[in-house]
């Protein structure tokens, strides 16, 4: 199988660091910490069924800085990767592909993302 | 088992040993997601607080149950399809590979067994 001889072609480090390609690693890395952070609705679900006194202890540990800054993450990774979905949604309909729609469409979604993380945290205190 | 064997089996090019089910369960559920997760995104802003009382009332509600059991089944497959890229992908050695898919698989399955039963817990009033 390795065949070391083989030609190969250019690797990644040889080109100009683009835009989309952030987003393309952004968009399983968010999606890693949701899947991370799956465990923690679980938990938040499981709490609320176990009674008043165990959804406090829970919703006390999320108050602190810690939880606070884990949420917040959480949200952000959501959000992200909810419009670089459909961003991939747009692609699936062979639409989007040129370069320059690339490229505008990647500055949009990371723009909506940061902007309705912001939103949905003053919506919610 | 086939008669004979492919020329890239004998020179032991495999192929990807399919994906067009993964293709699509990914984008159903991920499609199901952005209608799920939107709601729920809703929902959350909607209650008045997130008190142990709103959040229960809320859940409890018939409907919600439904959704929010929807939303974590479809969440915990979605996730086990994107772990398992992420797992073949930079997971190399064989043996290892193999174990983690499988480590990944039941820890899903648990995790959204785990959140449903909660759920209808609180949906019948625990």
């Amino acid at each position: 199988m390795s065949n070391t001889e083989r030609p190969l072609s250019p690797h990644l480090s040889i080109y100009r660091w683009p835009i989309t390609m952030t987003l393309s690693i952004l968009h399983r890395a968010t999606g890693v910490v949701m899947s991370v952070g799956l465990i923690l609705l679980a938990v938040w679900l499981t709490s609320a069924a176990a009674g008043a006194e165990k959804y406090a202890e829970f919703s006390a540990l999320m108050a602190t800085l810690p939880g606070r800054l884990l949420l917040i993450g959480w949200s952000f990774a959501f959000f992200y990767h909810l419009a670089n979905g459909i961003r991939h949604f747009v692609w699936d309909t062979g639409r989007g592909f040129e370069k320059h729609q690339a490229n505008a469409s990647a500055w949009f979604v990371i723009v909506l993302a940061v902007v309705v993380t912001a939103a949905f945290w003053m919506l919610q205190s | 088992m086939r008669p004979v064997a492919s020329l890239r089996a004998l020179l032991g090019l495999g192929d990807a040993e399919g994906g067009t089910d993964h293709w699509w369960g990914q984008r159903v559920s991920g499609i199901a997601l952005v209608l799920l997760g939107l709601w729920f995104v809703v929902s959350l802003l909607s209650l008045p607080s997130l008190e142990y009382i709103a959040v229960v009332e809320f859940v409890g509600r018939s409907m919600n149950n439904v959704l929010l059991s929807l939303l974590c089944l479809a969440a915990a497959y979605h996730s086990n399809l994107g772990v398992q890229v992420v797992i073949e992908d930079y997971v190399h050695s064989a043996a290892l590979n193999k174990a983690s898919l499988v480590i990944s698989r039941i820890a899903h399955f648990l995790v959204a067994v785990i959140a449903v039963y909660a759920v209808i817990r609180i949906g019948n009033g625990a």
